[in-house]
C-alpha cells in the first residue's frame, strides 16, 4: 500500500465524522427529530466528539448538543450526568472563538430549565469562564456569554448572587456600550435578569453605571433592545425608593412617555410596568411622573391597548392615586377613571378587572368629590354586579367589595348610590344606607327626593336585626320623616288600613 | 361711896338695862336667821351683778377682738378672691382672644400653604394643559411613526413591484407584437407597461447554495490553520464626478486596485517554511493528541500526596522546615570582602554622599 492509500483511510474517515456532527446538528435543530435522536443514543457519541482532533468537528458536536439541551430539560440533565459541562468549561477558557461560542450555547441551554441544572452549571465553574469570555474581542462570544450568564442568574437570587461573584456585572455593563445591537439587546437582560431578585443585587448594578448606559438606549429605534432596557430599569426601580430616585435621576422623563407610543407592545408594557414600579414608591416620585404627565400618558396607554398589556397601567393609574388626594384628583382630572372604567367594562379576565377595582378603590376613597367623580362614572352598579357574580374568581370577589366599601364611605352624591339600594347585599347596604343616614338629615331636598324616588319605600323592606349597625342607620333615617309617612310606606300598611276600615263603626 | 352709888345707880340702872338687853338679844335671837338669809340674798345678788357685769365686759371684748380679727381675715380673703375671679376672667378672655387669632392664623396659614384651594385648582389646571401638551405631543410622535412606517411599507411594496416587473420583463410588448399589458383594443397601454419599459430585465438565478445552519457557528477554516477574523468587505469608492476622458469604469479601476495578490509559489513560499511547518506539526501533535483517560476536570481533582523534594531525601527527612526554619551556615562567610588597604578617605565620602546603594565590593 502506497503512503497515499493509508491517508487516504484517514480522510475518509475525518470526512465522514465531519459529516455526522454536521447532520446531527441540522437534525438536532427541529423539535421532531430530538426524540428519535434520543433514542439512538446521540449523546454517548457526541461526547468523544467533543474531544476530536478536529476543530470543526469538536464545534459542531458542542453546537448539537446545545440544540438537543435546549430541547427539554431531560436532554439537558443529560448533558450533565454525562459529566460534558467541565470539558466544555475546561475548553472555554482555551480554545478559539468559534468554539467558546458552541460551548457557551451549550451552558446556556443547560442552564436554562431548571435551577438545578443552572445550579450544575455554576458547580463546574463555568462562571468564571464565562466571564472571561465576555472580555473576547468577538462580539459573538461576548453575547454567547452573556446569554449564558443571564440565564443562569434568572432563577434565584443565590444564583445571581454567584454571577455577581463571579465578577460579571461591570463586564455586562461594558457590553451594553459595544455597538453591536443584539449584544446590547442580551447584556441589558442579563442585567435585568440579575437585578430582579434583591435590592442588594440591583445596588451592584447600580454601581457598576449601568443606569446612565441604559438610560442613553431608551430612544434607540430597536424595539428588542427598548423592550429588554425597559425591563431591566424597571427590575432596578422596584426594589426600593433609592434605586426609583436613581433612575428618575437619569432623566428618563419625558423621553420614557414617548415609547408608550411604540408599535411593538412588548415596549409600551415593559414601559409602563418601569412608569409603575417608579410611581408605587413614595408621594413625591408619583408627583413627578405626574406633573411629567405621565398620568395622560398611561391613561392613553390603557386606552390603546388591549387584555394583559393594561396591567401595569392599571395598577400604575392605582399607585398614584393610593398615594394622597391631590394625586387622586390629578388621576381624575386627567380623564383616568374613565378610562379605568371603561377598561373594566371591558377586559373579559378577572384579573385585571380586579386590577380596575382596585384602583378606582383608590382613587375613590380620599374625599366626598373623588367618590363623587368615580360614581359619576358609573361604576359602582358595574364593581356590585362583578362582587355578586357567581364565576367570579375569589381576588376580584375581595376587590371589588374593598373598592365599593370604599368609595361608598366617602361618597354622598345620592342619585349614584340609589341603584345599589336595590339590589345590594346586606354588607354592602349597611354602607350605603350609612351614607344616607349621613345626609338625609341636612339635606331637605335629598330627603323629599328619597321618598319620591322609592328609596324610603325600599328602606323600610330591609330587615334588620335590632341592635346591627344597618338598623341604627335605618332609624336615623326614619326618625328624618314624619311618623305618618314612614307608616305609610312600611309593608302591611295597606293590610292594617283595611283593618281599621273593617273595625271602624259608622255613627248611627 | 362713891362708888357704891354708882353701883347702885348703876345697879338701879342693870335692871333696865338687862331687861333691855335680855330682850334685844331675844328679838335678836329671833331675827337672827330671818336677817342671816337676806343678808345672804343681798350678797348674792350683788356678786352675781357683779360677775355677770365683769363677763358681760369680757364678753364685749372678746367680740371686739373677733370682729377686728375676723374682719382682717374676711378682708384678705375677699381680697384674693377678687384676685381669683379677675385673673380667671382675664384668662377666659385671653383665652378667647388666643382662639380668636389662632383661628385667623390658622385659617390663613392652611388656605396659604397647606390647603390652598386656588393653587390646588391653578395646579390641576396646568396639570389638564401639560396632559393636553403630552397628549398631543405623544399622538404627534405616534402619527410621525406611523407615517415613516406607511413610507417604509410603500417604498418595500415598489421595490417588490419593480422586482417583479423586472421579473416578468418578457412581457414587454415588441415593435411586432404587443404585450399582454399593451392590449389593442384599449386606448392605452396598461401601467404595467410603462413599468416594464422603465426597468432592465433580471439577470440570469445564479443556483442558490443550500443554506447550512451551522454558518457562523462553526470555525470554516481548514484545520492547523489558525482562525482568521471575519474580513470585512473593502469601502466602496467615496462618490466623485466622473472623470473625463476615455477611462475605464472607476468600479473595474477599483476592482483592478483591490483585486488580491495572487503571488506565485515561490512568492508564498516563506523563507522559513520549513521551520514553521515543522512546529505547526509539533504544536497540532501536542494539541490533538488523542488521550485515553477520562477527562478529570481541574476543580475536583484528587491526586495522591507527593511529598515535597526539598523535604525527603534518601538519608532520612531534612531537618529544614520541621524542627527549625533558619537557613544553615553558609560555607561561604556572609561579611563583605574586606579592604586590605586602608581607605582613601575622600572616596570614601565620595560613595556616602552620592550613592548610598551601590557599594562597590
Amino acid at each position: 500500500m502506497s503512503n497515499r492509500q493509508i491517508l487516504q483511510v484517514f480522510e475518509q474517515y475525518q470526512k465522514s465524522r465531519t459529516a455526522f456532527v454536521q447532520t446531527v446538528a441540522e437534525l438536532a435543530s427541529r423539535p421532531q427529530n430530538i426524540e428519535t435522536l434520543q433514542n439512538a443514543g446521540v449523546m454517548s457519541l457526541l461526547r468523544p466528539l467533543l474531544l476530536d482532533i478536529v476543530p470543526t468537528i469538536q464545534q459542531t458536536s458542542a453546537l448539537a448538543l446545545g440544540r438537543l439541551a435546549n430541547y427539554n430539560d431531560d436532554l439537558a440533565e443529560a448533558v450533565v450526568k454525562g459529566d460534558i459541562l467541565p470539558q466544555l468549561v475546561y475548553s472555554l477558557a482555551e480554545q478559539n472563538r468559534f468554539y467558546k461560542k458552541a460551548a457557551a450555547f451549550v451552558l446556556r441551554a443547560v442552564a436554562k430549565h431548571s435551577p438545578q441544572l443552572a445550579q450544575s452549571v455554576v458547580d463546574c465553574g463555568a462562571l468564571d469562564a464565562l466571564v472571561i469570555c465576555l472580555e473576547e474581542f468577538d462580539p459573538g462570544v461576548k453575547e454567547a456569554a452573556a446569554w449564558a450568564l443571564g440565564y443562569v442568574a434568572r432563577h434565584n437570587a443565590e444564583l445571581a448572587q454567584a454571577v455577581v461573584d463571579a465578577g460579571a456585572v461591570p463586564l455586562l455593563v461594558l457590553c451594553i456600550q459595544e455597538p453591536e445591537l443584539a449584544l446590547k439587546r442580551i447584556s441589558a437582560s442579563a442585567l435585568s435578569d440579575i437585578c430582579k431578585h434583591s435590592p442588594e443585587l440591583a445596588q451592584t448594578v447600580v454601581d457598576a453605571g449601568a443606569i446612565a448606559h441604559l438610560a442613553q438606549m431608551i430612544l434607540n429605534p430597536d424595539a428588542k433592545l427598548k423592550r429588554q432596557v425597559f425591563s431591566a430599569l424597571s427590575q432596578i426601580a422596584k426594589h426600593s425608593v433609592d434605586l426609583a430616585e436613581m433612575v428618575v435621576e437619569a432623566e428618563i422623563f419625558p423621553a420614557v412617555l414617548t415609547c408608550l407610543k411604540d408599535p411593538d407592545e412588548y415596549v409600551r408594557k415593559n414601559v409602563a410596568t418601569l412608569i409603575r414600579e417608579i410611581v408605587k414608591h413614595t408621594p413625591e416620585l408619583a408627583q413627578l411622573v405626574v406633573n411629567a404627565g405621565g398620568v395622560a400618558a398611561v391613561v392613553d396607554y390603557v386606552g390603546d391597548c388591549k387584555g394583559n398589556v393594561r396591567l401595569p397601567g392599571v395598577m400604575m393609574l392605582g399607585y398614584v392615586a393610593a398615594h394622597s388626594e391631590n394625586l387622586a384628583m390629578a388621576v381624575i382630572v386627567s380623564k383616568g377613571v374613565v378610562q379605568l372604567a371603561v377598561t373594566f367594562a371591558e377586559e373579559p379576565e378577572d384579573h385585571i378587572q380586579a386590577a380596575a377595582a382596585w384602583a378606582l378603590g383608590q382613587i375613590g376613597r380620599h374625599t366626598p368629590e373623588h367618590a363623587k367623580a368615580v360614581a359619576a362614572s358609573n361604576i359602582l352598579p358595574k364593581l356590585l354586579a362583578s362582587y355578586l357574580r357567581a364565576d367570579a374568581s375569589e381576588d376580584l370577589q375581595t376587590k371589588a367589595k374593598k373598592a365599593l366599601k370604599n368609595i361608598l364611605q366617602k361618597c354622598v352624591h345620592l342619585p349614584a348610590l340609589e341603584p345599589l339600594l336595590h339590589d345590594a347585599p346586606p354588607n354592602i347596604l349597611k354602607h350605603v344606607v350609612g351614607q344616607f343616614s349621613k345626609v338625609l338629615p341636612h339635606d331637605s331636598k335629598a330627603r323629599r327626593l328619597f321618598v319620591t324616588s322609592g328609596g324610603l319605600k325600599k328602606i323600610q323592606e330591609i330587615k334588620a336585626e335590632p341592635g346591627s349597625a344597618l338598623h341604627e342607620y335605618i332609624n336615623t333615617i326614619n326618625n328624618c320623616y314624619p311618623e305618618e309617612i314612614v307608616r305609610y310606606y312600611s309593608p302591611g300598611y295597606s293590610d292594617q288600613l283595611l283593618q281599621r276600615v273593617e273595625e271602624f263603626q259608622p255613627v248611627q | 361711896m362713891k362708888n357704891m352709888a354708882t353701883m347702885v345707880k348703876l345697879g338701879r340702872l342693870t335692871g333696865k338695862v338687862v331687861e333691855e338687853t335680855f330682850i334685844q338679844n331675844r328679838d335678836a335671837e329671833e331675827n337672827r336667821l330671818k336677817e342671816f338669809e337676806a343678808a345672804l340674798k343681798i350678797q348674792s345678788w350683788f356678786r352675781a351683778v357683779r360677775v355677770r357685769s365683769y363677763i358681760k365686759f369680757l364678753q364685749r371684748c372678746a367680740v371686739t377682738i373677733q370682729r377686728h380679727w375676723r374682719g382682717f381675715l374676711g378682708r384678705g380673703a375677699f381680697r384674693t378672691l377678687v384676685k381669683n375671679s379677675v385673673f380667671v376672667m382675664r384668662m377666659n378672655f385671653y383665652n378667647k382672644m388666643v382662639v380668636r387669632i389662632q383661628k385667623r392664623w390658622r385659617g390663613y396659614y392652611v388656605r396659604k400653604y397647606v390647603h390652598n384651594y386656588y393653587a390646588r385648582k391653578r395646579y390641576l389646571e396646568g396639570l389638564q394643559i401639560k396632559n393636553q401638551i403630552v397628549r398631543s405631543e405623544l399622538s404627534e410622535y405616534a402619527e410621525m411613526h406611523q407615517r415613516e412606517r406607511e413610507k417604509r411599507k410603500q417604498e418595500l411594496a415598489e421595490k417588490r413591484e419593480i422586482y417583479n416587473a423586472r421579473k416578468n420583463h418578457y412581457l414587454l410588448s415588441t415593435h411586432q407584437i404587443s404585450g399582454i399589458y399593451n392590449t389593442p383594443y384599449r386606448p392605452f397601454p396598461d401601467e404595467m407597461e410603462y413599468r416594464l419599459m422603465s426597468v432592465k430585465p433580471l439577470s440570469h438565478r445564479r443556483p442558490l447554495k443550500p443554506r447550512d445552519s451551522t454558518m457562523g457557528l462553526v470555525d470554516p477554516s481548514p484545520p492547523g490553520v489558525p482562525p482568521a477574523l471575519p474580513q470585512s468587505a473593502p469601502l466602496p469608492p467615496i462618490d466623485k464626478k466622473k472623470p473625463q476622458g476615455p477611462f475605464r469604469q472607476p468600479t473595474e479601476v477599483y476592482s483592478q486596485r483591490y483585486r488580491p495578490l495572487e503571488p506565485t509559489l515561490r512568492v508564498a513560499t516563506d523563507y522559513t517554511s520549513e521551520e514553521q511547518a515543522r512546529i505547526s506539526m509539533k504544536r497540532e501533535e501536542c494539541e490533538g493528541r488523542i488521550n485515553d483517560n477520562t477527562f478529570l476536570p481541574f476543580t475536583k481533582r484528587e491526586r495522591p500526596y507527593s511529598p515535597l523534594l526539598h523535604t525527603t531525601s534518601q538519608y532520612g527527612a531534612l531537618p529544614y522546615g520541621t524542627s527549625h526554619f533558619r537557613h544553615e551556615k553558609k560555607e561561604t562567610a556572609d561579611d563583605r570582602f574586606k579592604l586590605v588597604c586602608s581607605p582613601i578617605p575622600i572616596l570614601e565620602k565620595f560613595n556616602e554622599t552620592y550613592s548610598k546603594g551601590q557599594v562597590a565590593l
